[in-house]
């Protein structure tokens, strides 16, 4: 995209060079070049292209024995019995459970902080709560996942004490994390402590291209510090906010495997089993006979994300159009 | 003129002006207290005794200040083994990451390059498409990589995004005059990516190197499936059983005056564990931020 504008200035210095030549000499000329793509291009063919192949186990039954040519077709049979099984609405339901709520409660806050970290004069108190609250990105799922176990540990943690010393009570709250309904807000909200500092970097930087020649022309005209948040803040950064919720919302029917299935317990699997989840417990948990079954339900999730895209995709070029009528 | 305006503005503020910012301060302060507060729990409560621990009588700093939860982490044969094998992947696998990030990248950002679009495309398409978790799986099984130190390597060498962001920044830091001249004086295309472009990439090469690093070091997932054998597990598996799943093997503490001493040590075990695990990262934290925040907008302006 960038790039080409720069190339097209660029390589008249190449192809005045290249002029008359056919490709073989200049491959001959570029061999060392080429050379140099073996690898990564080895590497992509076989760890994404050849898998992409192997997609077809969802319209075939995989038996390891005859390899992914070999096997039998099957039609859309798996396809079929997804439909029909009761996990289909569940996983489902699920899945657009997590992410909307997800959505709604991670893609603005990071906006509020940004905003509100750029009202702050102090640079010294500005940095710290930066500093401090990018902290948890680094943490690793594994870990972040066993502290709230911990501190929700009616018994030893945080939860269990602070609940006796407020009820004064000597006997053991219940417990949350094994109730089914408290899985999606747990979810969410430790995600919101995770990364929320984070992702508020991105509105940070857009903040800081603001001319503040603006900021002064509205101070003089009268404007309150609110006021100039919603006048010339905001504004300043519609688009780096159209473009991420683009992005996120293409997303809609994927939920990330690795936290959910470390936070999953047999108790709260009604409202915790997701597509990713399923996927990876039917296909690699549960024996061999179910690779296709499992490549199925997945490819179903990959054409959902597809039109979904597409679909966002779509929807924002005629926003976007009506916007810059309307601004 | 800036400053001249925010000084001017100290005392003229509003009323309503300093309500906002009171709210605002406080909302911040309340803000880094709740993301704080966790972390210098786990902190204090790994340096206190495990009997203050399991009685939750730590709330804020350190109980009967002890390391008896550290003691017991380093003598833990599966954690020890566990933060071997972390270590090797996270070094050689970012060792690989990176010179083959590098060496994709460096070809693609040559303007001369002989289908340069097409390799382009090739990569890209990959960020959008994939074969999905089992198609990859029967690869690396017909592959033979199950089950060992390569499945950590090998099947995620290289990021293609990560790529895009080293090859733009190649193409915007060296001028093309540095090349033209590397020519005419007879550098060769080989030469040229030894001499010039690495040592002028320093820069990019030490943010993948982060975020390559840190990847590494958290991943838990391609371990759970490739691997079975307890001896290659990482760091985060172990973690994953004592923290999440609450297996602590009492075998594995081989010191048997350690299991008599207290019930209350697998708790204090934990979170001592967590310090320890997280440690490395956050030691390079302070070094790392910075560059850190450089790479995301490296890729968020350009990518």
């Amino acid at each position: 995209m960038a790039n080409t504008m720069k190339s097209s200035a660029v390589s008249l210095a190449g192809k005045k060079r290249n002029k008359g030549k056919s490709w073989t000499s200049q491959f001959v000329r570029n061999y060392q070049l080429h050379l140099f793509m073996l690898i990564p291009i080895a590497y992509i063919i076989i760890f994404n292209y050849v898998p992409m192949f192997g997609i077809q186990i969802a319209f075939k039954n995989f038996s390891p024995g005859k390899g992914i040519w070999g096997s039998p077709w099957a039609g859309l049979v798996h396809f079929q019995t997804f439909f029909k099984s009761y996990q289909f609405q569940r996983v489902i339901v699920n899945t657009l459970r997590i992410s909307i709520y997800s959505l709604l409660v991670n893609f603005p806050l990071p906006i509020v902080l940004a905003l509100m970290l750029n009202t702050v004069r102090n640079a010294r108190f500005k940095k710290t709560v930066q500093t401090v609250t990018y902290i948890p990105y680094f943490l690793s799922m594994v870990v972040v996942v066993g502290m709230l176990v911990q501190f929700l540990n009616p018994m030893t943690g945080v939860y269990g004490t602070v609940y006796r010393l407020i009820t004064g009570s000597a006997s053991y709250p219940p417990s949350i994390i094994q109730k089914p309904g408290s899985f999606i807000h747990l979810y969410v909200w430790s995600g919101v402590w995770q990364y929320l500092g984070w992702n508020s970097i991105i509105y940070i930087a857009a903040l800081s291209g603001v001319d503040p020649q603006l900021h002064e022309a509205a101070q003089i005209d009268g404007a309150s510090r609110f006021k100039r948040i919603l006048t010339v803040d905001l504004p300043a950064i519609i688009p780096t906010i159209s473009v991420l919720l683009i992005l996120n919302a293409g997303s809609l029917m994927s939920v990330g495997f690795e936290k959910v299935y470390l936070m999953q317990n047999n108790l709260n699997l009604m409202q915790s089993e997701v597509i990713s989840t399923y996927v990876y417990k039917v296909g690699l948990t549960s024996g061999m006979g179910n690779f296709s079954y499992a490549t199925a339900i997945g490819l179903f999730n990959s054409i959902i994300n597809c039109i979904l895209l597409v679909l966002v995709n779509w929807l924002s070029k005629k926003t976007s159009e009506n916007s810059t009528s309307l601004w | 003129m800036a400053i001249l305006a925010t000084k001017k503005n100290k005392i003229q503020d509003s009323a309503e002006d300093k309500v906002l910012y009171a709210v605002v301060n406080t909302f911040l302060i309340v803000f880094m207290l709740v993301v704080a507060y966790p972390l210098i729990f786990v902190l204090s409560s790994s340096f206190s005794s495990g009997e203050a621990v399991s009685a939750g009588r730590v709330l804020l700093w350190p109980v009967d200040f002890s390391v008896r939860g550290y003691e017991a982490v380093f003598k833990h044969k599966n954690i020890l083994t566990g933060y071997r094998n972390t270590l090797l992947y996270t070094v050689i696998g970012t060792m690989f990451n990176i010179a083959v990030t590098m060496i994709c990248a460096y070809p693609l950002s040559r303007r001369d390059m002989q289908w340069k679009r097409f390799y382009m495309i090739i990569f890209v398409i990959t960020m959008y498409f994939g074969g999905g978790l089992i198609p990859t799986y029967i690869v690396i099984n017909k592959l033979g990589l199950i089950n060992t130190f390569w499945v950590m390597v090998v099947p995620g060498l290289m990021g293609v995004y990560n790529m895009i962001v080293a090859r733009t920044f190649i193409m915007s830091t060296i001028p093309l005059e540095v090349l033209e001249s590397a020519q005419i004086d007879g550098c060769s295309d080989v030469h040229y990516f030894f001499r010039i472009v690495l040592p002028l990439s320093k820069a990019i090469i030490a943010v993948m190197g982060l975020f390559y690093g840190v990847g590494h070091w958290n991943a838990y997932f391609n371990a759970m499936i490739y691997l079975s054998e307890p001896k290659r597990y990482p760091l985060q598996l172990i973690l994953r059983q004592i923290l999440v799943l609450n297996q602590v093997n009492y075998n594995d503490m081989m010191d048997p005056e350690l299991i008599a001493a207290n019930i209350g040590m697998a708790d204090l075990l934990k979170f001592s564990l967590i310090v320890v695990a997280t440690l490395p990262i956050l030691a390079i934290y302070p070094f790392a931020q910075k560059y850190f925040i450089k790479g995301i907008m490296v890729g968020s302006l350009k990518g």
